[in-house]
């Protein structure tokens, strides 16, 4: 590994990424239309005032040409540049913007929180201030806060997003280079805002496996959400032979669902995030409002959150139609597609008997993984 | 041409007999008479007054900032006396000092001059935006020093909403307050446009001083509303604890940003626009000949002033925005900049067969042109979408900003007032001394702001109190420059007011100059004119004036030597 030298007068940032150099050919050349643009308007500017100086004997008889002609000129060129400077920005930025189909990708888990970054990769490895990606590997980020909007950039990677609570945003990078590298909060989010950094680690494939499948313990993000679903009472609702009539979630992700108010939504991510957080904001048809289903805000954090979306996404997809056909019966009795790793509900049943926070096992009280290294935030 | 042409440094060393017995700055001495007047150019001299106040804070503020970025540890200040800090100074130096300054101070002064009016059109209105605007100043400085906010000036929720237990709906009223002056400067100074002109001023014969301002006053009057209704929501939120903003309230945290860049973006058109209007009026002074393409000026300020509404989602790019719309707003922008290469192209042009002169306002209006073209220029690096990823909220953002806001607003401002004092106090500032100011502040201005181009590149982000320690040197220049400029910015403080007693006599017209304001003797009696102006020519009639008319004359010469 190497670690980036303090130089006396660095110029450049360390491109590390594979969006790096596109982005810096266009910095560049907008450096070099900046000086030509200065050339042109400086260069004529100084012979100007060199030369019609007061007293200088220069000729000043009014011309007679027609101004308008080199106003269009000047108005016409710089649209012409500007247009394809926007054509360029807006080419590399839709790249960027684009998760490429990469089937080895792999998919980490950001949360921003007052002001700290927390990581978890899918394979159940948890780090704090740090991640840990392998070399010219697809890394898609899902990130979101626990609080305020944050900001998280990498400049080595010409990377940056806002994260926002209530929300998931992406980004995604493919690390070219060796080495560790600086990770930033670049969103004003409080009073420890400068101390919201951390460093990405970039390790070549051999050392990333070694260093991923240590640490995993309790098992990987889905494994985790399936031991909530069930400790925080979910699968007395959700699950098969449930007493509460609540809809199934097998094969829910990636389908419209009907809301009480006759919409459709899309059960993405933000949208089994809003349900577990914000039960009356949407309510699927025919179960409220209000909504039987209480809400979870403030009993687990986005880190919880998280791994019941991905349990529930691993809850396999149906087609429109199997999807439909389950929720036909929508008393949450008749399903029958119910997969294996979805055990049966305990003894539990309904909001009363769940365990509250402190009594239960939840991951804000279990110790942290060997991984989980809390590094020191001064630089 | 080979006669000769008088030029204002001709006049600059003249001592002029004594000012005029009565004008509107001794025809009452008493502070009542001050405090009640209605005259604007009174109103021009309180608000002058005020505005360095809030100047002199926010700069204290910004020197405090500096002297901490020295060194890469946070060891000046604590993070969250930062975070009060660099809320201070934005706060204050965009609504207290950059909005108002040209507006409020040359605007209110100059517009009915420049015109050939005897005031503007409401001028008890004038004189109750000032109060609103005092009021709005004391809700901002309570909070300031009841314990200070820190969410920078942007007040991004739920940071503001729910995050932070300081002084917020304190100052989000002295802005939400602030915004009624400006409203009602703007609906003053378009009225007073549209109906006070003197006989044969028509719209064609305006100087783009007036242009600029009317431009900025429309952008004032329809924009400022937004500015209204977001800190009212924000204080509601606030109170109330209505979700709006917080999504754990099932609100939109982004569409703050929405509603706060629809006000704020057009708001960086108030702040420039009017200096557009200074430069155009001091180069043409200045090289002794009409204003190159003036009609083109003039229109680009309007159309400045109309994309500039629709230019908002370039500040959220990076806030979750679609695709797509990020390139609408990114296309919009980039078609924003060629009406303000319009006007640095014509400024240049206006000296071609000038007869030019430096004295300090002429350096501050060329000073402007440079700093103002590399602002520019930067401001497509953060239009253009790819590069602004890397880019956004880092000092590269902040010293874009700033060689336009500093570079362009503030150079412009001191132009300005280099360029009217004569007219303001009757008297004249040293020559010299002033020349020596502006260059001090160019330099300073550039060993302040240019190092923060590279730490932006670098990817240091902005308000953050400290920083990885190979940034330092960068750093270090930074502040260097800052001392350097604060002196710049202390010399005109110092000979200014000396000059106020111990200046030249300055006469009616010591630059020589076109336009109805130095017609009236200066200081100007307290209703302008005499006798009321008859306006038969064009602004810029200048010597060297290569106008239409002179264009028709000079062909019709032409054509009879060839026949
Ligand atoms: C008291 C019973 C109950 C409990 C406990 C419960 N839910 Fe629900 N849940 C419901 C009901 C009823 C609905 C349908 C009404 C609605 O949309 O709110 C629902 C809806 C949902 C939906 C949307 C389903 C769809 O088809 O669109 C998701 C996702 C969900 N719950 C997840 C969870 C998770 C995860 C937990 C545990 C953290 C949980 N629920 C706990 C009763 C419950
Ligand atoms: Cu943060
Ligand atoms: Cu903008």
């Amino acid at each position: 590994m190497n670690f980036p030298v303090a130089m006396e007068l660095p110029l450049v940032p360390d491109q590390a990424s594979s969006m790096a150099g596109q982005v810096d050919l266009l910095f560049w050349f907008l450096v070099l239309l900046t000086c030509g643009i200065v050339a042109v308007v400086f260069g004529p500017m100084f012979f100007f005032l060199y030369k019609y100086r007061k007293g200088s004997p220069a000729d000043r008889t009014p011309d007679t040409f027609r101004t308008w002609i080199p106003e269009v000129i000047w108005s016409g060129i710089p649209l012409l540049i500007a247009m394809g400077i926007f054509a360029w920005g807006a080419t590399v930025y839709a790249h960027i913007k684009t998760m490429p189909d990469a089937a080895d990708a792999l998919e980490v888990n950001v949360i921003g929180k007052q002001w700290m970054w927390n990581v978890q990769h899918a394979e159940g490895h948890r780090e704090l201030n740090e991640l840990h990606v392998p070399v010219d590997r697809t890394v898609r980020l899902v990130m979101t806060s626990q609080d305020v909007i944050h900001n998280f950039g990498i400049p080595a990677f010409r990377l940056k997003q806002d994260v926002l609570p209530g929300r998931y945003t992406t980004q995604w990078f493919k690390a070219t280079k060796l080495g560790r590298y600086r990770i930033f909060c670049d969103q004003l989010c409080g009073m420890g805002h400068a101390e919201m950094v951390g460093w990405v680690t970039v390790l070549n494939p051999v050392e990333y496996n070694e260093w991923v499948n240590v640490g995993t313990e309790q098992g990987t993000l889905v494994a985790r959400g399936e031991r909530l679903f069930r400790a925080l009472g979910c699968s007395g609702c959700h699950g098969e032979n449930s007493q509460i009539r609540a809809p199934s979630l097998v094969g829910l992700y990636g389908h419209p669902v009907p809301l009480d108010n006759g919409e459709f939504v899309t059960a993405d991510d933000r949208y089994i995030h809003d349900s577990i957080l914000l039960p009356q904001k949407q309510i699927v048809m025919s179960y409220g409002p209000p909504s039987v289903m209480p809400s979870y805000a403030g009993q687990i954090g986005e880190e919880e959150v998280f791994q019941l979306v991905q349990y529930i996404k691993s809850l396999g997809r149906y087609t429109p139609d199997e999807y439909l056909r389950q929720n036909e019966g929508v008393g949450g009795q008749t399903q029958t597609h119910v997969p294996t790793t979805q055990n049966p509900p305990p003894g539990t049943s309904g909001p009363t008997a769940m365990p509250s926070p402190a009594a239960g096992p939840t991951p804000q009280n279990a110790p942290p993984s060997p991984a989980f290294s809390p590094q020191p935030t001064s630089y | 041409m080979s006669t000769q042409i008088p030029s204002a440094s001709d006049l600059a060393e003249t001592d002029f007999g004594p000012p005029p017995a009565k004008n509107y700055l001794n025809e009452e001495t008493t502070i009542r008479s001050w405090l009640l007047t209605t005259d604007h150019k009174r109103i021009g001299l309180l608000y002058l007054f005020t505005i360095l106040i809030f100047f002199a804070i926010a700069s204290f503020a910004a020197a405090m900032m500096r002297l901490e970025l020295l060194t890469p540890a946070g060891d000046l200040v604590l993070s969250q006396t930062y975070n009060k800090l660099f809320t201070i100074h934005g706060v204050l130096m965009v609504w207290f000092f950059l909005i108002p300054s040209i507006p409020t101070v040359l605007g209110n002064f100059l517009i009915p001059l420049m015109i050939g009016a005897r005031d503007l059109a409401f001028p008890k209105l004038n004189l109750a935006s000032w109060y609103i605007f005092i009021t709005a100043g004391a809700f901002t400085l309570y909070a300031v020093f009841a314990g200070g906010v820190e969410t920078g000036w942007t007040f991004y929720t739920p940071l503001s909403t729910k995050y932070t237990n300081t002084h917020v709906f304190a100052m989000a009223m002295g802005v939400f307050i602030s915004g009624f002056s400006s409203i009602l400067t703007g609906l003053n100074f378009i009225v007073t446009i549209h109906k006070m002109r003197a006989p044969g001023m028509k719209w064609m014969r305006l100087p783009l001083f007036c242009w600029s301002l009317y431009a900025t006053s429309i952008i004032m009057v329809l924009a400022t509303p937004v500015l209204a209704v977001v800190t009212m929501l924000l204080a509601i939120e606030r109170l109330w604890g209505v979700g709006i903003f917080d999504p754990a309230l099932g609100g939109d945290p982004v569409l703050f940003q929405h509603l706060f860049w629809f006000y704020s973006h057009p708001a960086v058109y108030i702040m420039i626009l009017p200096g557009f209007g200074v430069i155009s009026e001091l180069i043409t002074c200045f090289s002794r000949k009409r204003i190159f393409g003036y009609e083109f000026i003039a229109f680009a300020s309007m159309a400045i002033a109309i994309l500039g509404f629709v230019v908002w989602g370039h500040h959220m790019f990076l806030s979750s925005q679609s695709v797509y719309s990020g390139m609408v707003f990114s296309f919009l922008s980039f078609v924003i900049a060629v009406p303000s290469a319009i006007k640095v192209f014509n400024w240049t042009a206006t000296l071609y067969k000038g007869s030019i002169t430096f004295e300090t306002p002429m350096l501050y209006a060329l000073g402007f042109i440079g700093l103002f073209t590399i602002g520019g220029m930067t401001g497509l690096f953060v239009a253009a979408l790819a590069t602004d990823v890397h880019l956004h909220d880092t000092y590269f953002v902040v010293a874009h900003f700033h060689y336009i806001m500093v570079g362009g607003m503030v150079l412009a401002f001191m132009g300005g007032l280099h360029y009217w004092w004569p007219k303001i106090t009757g008297r004249r500032y040293p020559e010299p001394l002033g020349q020596l100011a502006a260059l001090v502040t160019f330099i300073g201005f550039n060993l302040t702001f240019f190092p923060q181009f590279i730490l932006g590149y670098l990817g240091m982000p902005r308000r953050y109190h400290a920083y990885p320690p190979e940034w330092q040197v960068w750093n270090v220049l930074s502040t260097a420059g800052a001392s350097i400029l604060a002196v710049g910015y202390m010399m005109p403080l110092g000979y200014l007011i000396w000059s106020l007693k111990k200046g030249k006599r300055a006469g009616e017209n010591p630059w020589e100059a076109t336009g109805l304001e130095w017609q009236t003797t200066s200081p100007p009696p307290k209703h302008n004119f005499d006798v009321t102006p008859i306006v038969t020519e064009e602004p810029y009639a200048y010597p060297l004036a290569a106008s239409d008319e002179h264009l028709k004359a000079e062909k019709g010469r032409r054509a009879l030597e060839h026949a």
